[in-house]
């Protein structure tokens, strides 16, 4: 497998495993607290729009030019990365709190053991309603992943590959441990996706733009040892300027 | 037309997020990218370059409003 297919199925998993353990913790809340009937029938009905949102998107994507895909994908993934970027590097440096999948857990389970019993289609709405609010919001950030890391490489099916692992890894998990997944390095993999997202992001504007790396795929490798090495210092940077004024 | 600004909304809070002016950032730095590239001048550096400065940006005024 090349340099640029491994590192699409590697992202795509990673990314979508990071979205699928948030969409678990909902899920589980609602269904401990209003039942695993409508909470399944909300995932359900959300799996079904994310299905047709992959259908009706995915061969249009396709029929771009790939030099205008990869600008536009490009353009949309830095931008979109430089978000969850900036996002991890300030909990890494500790400006800002690390997500906690217990803490989130417990919110949900409360909001949804204290809401009303609406009943609508023989289905507890609330329960039905958090379910496919959660797993629809998570799953769009997957299905934009999948679509554009996979059409810009020209290999919708791959990247796809890659978000079905991580379905099928956290999925077994959450069945067998029932239980949101806190022990998931979820920040560490939060740290790696927006790498990964700024990397691609970087490599596919560039030639969108009309620009050539040197060595082709090949410099991916360059330009993901970039966007890390420049992180790890702006961590380092941020975290001793904290201090400083901390201790101020 | 509240369901088509609702619409536009979710997609601009999900791609661009808190900080706008990091997606214009990036747009001009690809338009300088193209403009270089097809001047036949070497752009490659440029995307890498361009992206300290829109993340250091960015952190600094993310840390400003916290």
């Amino acid at each position: 497998m090349s340099t640029g297919n491994t590192f699409l199925v590697l992202s795509a998993f990673l990314a979508s495993a990071v979205e699928f353990v948030e969409a678990l913790t909902i899920v589980l809340a609602s269904a401990l607290a209003r039942g695993w009937r409508s909470s399944l029938a909300g995932v359900g009905a959300a799996t079904v729009v994310l299905a047709g949102c992959v259908a009706a998107l995915g061969p249009a994507l396709t029929a771009i030019p790939l030099n205008a895909l990869r600008l536009a994908v490009g353009a949309l993934l830095l931008v979109f990365g430089l978000q969850w970027l900036r996002k991890a590097i300030l909990r890494a440096s500790g400006y800002k709190a690390l997500h906690d999948e217990d803490e989130i857990f417990a919110r949900e389970l409360a909001d949804a053991q204290g809401a009303g019993h609406v009943e609508r289609a023989g289905l507890d709405w609330y329960g039905f309603v958090l379910s496919f609010k959660g797993v629809l919001l998570e799953g769009l950030e997957v299905v934009f992943i999948v679509l554009t890391f996979g059409s810009a490489q020209h290999s919708i099916p791959l990247a796809a590959v890659g978000a079905g692992g991580a379905l099928v890894l956290v999925a077994g998990v959450g069945i067998a441990v029932r239980a949101p997944l806190a022990r998931v390095p979820e920040n560490l993999m939060k740290f790696a996706v927006g790498v990964m997202l700024t990397t691609f992001g970087i490599f596919w504007s560039t030639e969108g733009a009309g620009a050539h790396w040197p060595g082709s795929d090949a410099s991916l490798l360059g330009v993901l040892g970039f966007v890390i090495l420049v992180s790890v210092v702006l961590v380092r940077l941020l975290r001793r300027e904290r201090l400083e004024t901390v201790t101020a | 037309m509240k369901l088509v600004r609702g619409f536009g909304r979710f997609w601009w809070d999900f791609v661009v997020g808190d900080d706008w002016l990091a997606a214009v950032l990036v747009a001009v730095a690809i338009g300088v990218t193209a403009a270089i590239a097809h001047s036949h001048v070497t752009a490659w550096w440029l995307m890498p370059v361009a992206v300290i400065a829109v993340l250091w940006l960015s952190l600094r005024r993310a840390i400003r409003s916290a």
